[in-house]
């Protein structure tokens, strides 16, 4: 049987801010759908030539790979210390930083704290899936209490191990931070606010109103050793009652 | 290059001189923190620039913080430059690596304090293996200046910034602590006599024009990451061309002292006084620790001469000294350590004891 393409109606295209390379996350895992969002925001807005990125050390090292705008790949932890030093001398330029848990808010503390207090003009998305996804699921400082990983195996003790940082609420109290807010990708629904945050945050970043900070909450199928809809479903019972999605600061002139 | 100086000289800091330089090398960013012995160079250049330049200079919260913003704004093509002395310097390491692996041209300076841990804040030369063997992990060097003066603190910012732009490496001034304090007459390098060209590798953005610019250590492949480094040792080899060092009367020389920066300083004097008794003293000053100037070296060893090479430590760049006379003449190290700088006269007993010893003496 024939099929005639050219009738039929083009309702989907990848941005040209996503190369063809395909992506090595796990079926099921939120990055791959948040590098699309964060992409497809930069495309529409047609900002791709203005705009740089930072890859952290995580699942997401090769976010290089996949976001087809001009990226730096920075040490673990130090993704929005590299995102200052690129903002400082391209001012007028895009800069974001996209960075785990144990990224941004254990070995990379000190770096997300001073960034926000000085209110750098960048984005700087947080993906919190309480876990050490790329070394095999270790204990995040984000891991929920009693929550059972490789490193933690009778449970997050939080007498001995700490409480989950909530980084987000932590840096939102800084004058330094513009809007922060918690999001998810594990819906349609959620992908869409996502989506809004982003171009927010952007915008503002135009006019160089301070820090934007976005958590994303999300799963890790392999490291939680779930399916990926058990994963969506444990994050939902689990993760949002804790690290609840939200805005958590948002400027008059932006409401 | 040729750098192109002022007329008239002024009196500076080590340090300030430096920082002077920098700003007339029109170095684009600097990030740093404070630490003795040469804090001036942050203080120097938060008075000075915002009256002067467009650069950045911002005191980040760390060491650790002030080498990943020079990665970033070197990644974006800025000339960039940080200072700090051997504890926090040892903080950098870990960014040094990546830098190097990332081939982001930067200037590094470290004013040496005494240690190991906190040490002390007085000068030593303690850092020369950190500093001309890698540092921080992996297969890796950078470019090491060591100055001696304060006129070569300025001019080393130049020709720093010039090496590490044509090798596309971090190059390092490595000072000690009296070299950054003590006030000398310098002819300070002309404003915007270094040239600078635009890179197009840096992440400046992505026209459609070209395809996306990447920086990254990370190489999953094991031939990757093999070709990677072959090309990074490719890069070494072809540096020995800027090999650089002073010789000073070694050509008669029956005993040669080898000495850098502030010890190279101490070692002059020593050859004026041994020649005054008699002695055939010359000295060599590697002016590049990397790459280390071998060559001259090893074409001075012979069965009849001597070595001594002098330090501000425990005997760190004697090794290198080693390997290039390679056996062909004995080699002897006196150091003092801990801040403690030694004097013409102590190295001079050295050296009769030496010249008595191998029977050198010249009557
Ligand atoms: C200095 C340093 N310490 C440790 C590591 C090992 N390491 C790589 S990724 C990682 C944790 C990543 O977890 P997270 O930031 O939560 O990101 P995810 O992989 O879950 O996306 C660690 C500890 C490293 N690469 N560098």
């Amino acid at each position: 049987m024939e099929t005639k393409i050219d009738s039929m109606e083009l309702v989907y295209a990848k941005p040209e801010t996503l190369t063809d390379t395909p992506m090595h996350y796990c079926p099921g895992c939120g990055h791959g759908v948040a590098h699309k969002i964060l992409m497809e925001v930069i495309d529409e807005m047609g900002i791709t030539e203005n705009t740089i990125g930072v890859a952290p050390v995580g699942c997401s090292v090769f976010a290089y790979m996949y976001m087809n705008v001009d990226m730096q790949e920075a040490a673990h932890g130090r993704a929005s210390a590299a995102a200052t030093g690129i903002k400082r001398v391209l001012p007028d330029k895009f800069v974001f930083s996209y960075q785990g848990d144990g990224d941004l808010a254990a070995i990379g503390t000190a770096e997300t704290i001073h960034t926000v207090n000085r209110g750098e003009n960048i984005l700087m998305v947080f993906i919190n899936n309480g876990i050490y996804g790329m070394t095999g699921g270790q204990m995040a400082p984000t891991s929920l209490a009693g929550m059972k990983t490789s490193t933690s195996p009778y449970g997050r003790d939080c007498a001995t191990m700490g409480t989950p940082i909530k980084m987000t609420e932590l840096i939102a109290n800084l004058p330094g931070a513009y809007y922060v807010t918690r999001q998810s990708v594990h819906t349609p629904a959620a992908v869409r606010k996502l989506k809004k945050a982003i171009k927010a945050s952007f915008e503002a970043q135009k006019q160089k109103k301070g820090t934007c900070f976005i958590e994303i909450v999300s799963n890790c199928p392999s490291g939680w050793k779930m399916t990926p809809l058990e994963s969506n479903d444990w994050m939902e019972k689990n993760m949002f009652p804790y690290y609840t999605p939200g805005d958590i600061k948002v400027p008059q002139e932006m409401k | 290059m040729s750098i192109q100086h002022d007329e008239s000289p002024k009196l500076m800091k080590g340090n300030e001189a430096l920082a002077e330089a920098a700003i007339r090398a029109n170095m684009q960013a600097y990030f740093g923190y404070p630490i003795t012995p040469q804090s001036e160079i942050l203080e120097y250049l938060t008075e000075q620039v915002p009256k002067r330049s467009k650069a950045v200079v911002l005191q980040a919260e760390s060491e650790v913080a002030s080498i990943n913003m020079i990665y970033g704004a070197g990644g974006a093509g800025a000339r960039v430059m940080t200072s700090s002395s051997s504890p926090g310097f040892s903080l950098m390491q870990e960014g040094i690596s990546y830098i190097a692996a990332a081939e982001i041209p930067c200037l590094l300076v470290n004013v040496q304090r005494g240690g190991p841990g906190l040490g002390t804040i007085q000068p030593a030369q303690g850092d020369y293996f950190q500093a001309t063997k890698g540092g921080g992990h992996g297969d890796y060097h950078i470019i090491v200046l060591a100055p001696n003066s304060v006129q070569e603190m300025a001019d080393f910012v130049f020709e720093g910034f010039r090496l590490a732009e044509e090798y596309r490496m971090p190059a390092l001034i490595l000072a000690d602590g009296a070299i950054g304090q003590m006030m000398e007459k310098v002819y300070l390098p002309k404003e915007g006599s270094l040239p600078f060209t635009q890179h197009d590798w840096a992440t400046t953005g992505k026209p459609k024009s070209r395809e996306r610019n990447f920086i990254t250590s990370l190489h999953m492949e094991p031939d990757k990451m093999e070709s990677v480094n072959l090309h990074l040792q490719d890069k070494y080899r072809k540096l020995r061309k800027e090999e650089r060092y002073e010789l000073f009367k070694v050509k008669d020389a029956d005993i040669i002292l080898v000495a850098f920066g502030l010890t190279a300083r101490v070692c002059t004097k020593v050859m004026d006084l041994a020649n005054e008794k008699g002695l055939r003293v010359g000295v060599v000053r590697p002016i590049t620790l990397y790459p280390f100037p071998s060559d001259i070296i090893a074409s001075l060893a012979t069965p009849n001469r001597v070595f001594l090479t002098v330090e501000m430590n425990s005997g760190q760049m004697v090794e290198d000294v080693r390997l290039a006379v390679n056996g062909k003449s004995p080699v002897y190290f006196r150091g003092r350590m801990g801040g403690m700088i030694p004097t013409p006269e102590d190295i001079l007993l050295e050296v009769e004891a030496l010249a008595e010893k191998h029977n050198l003496i010249q009557v």
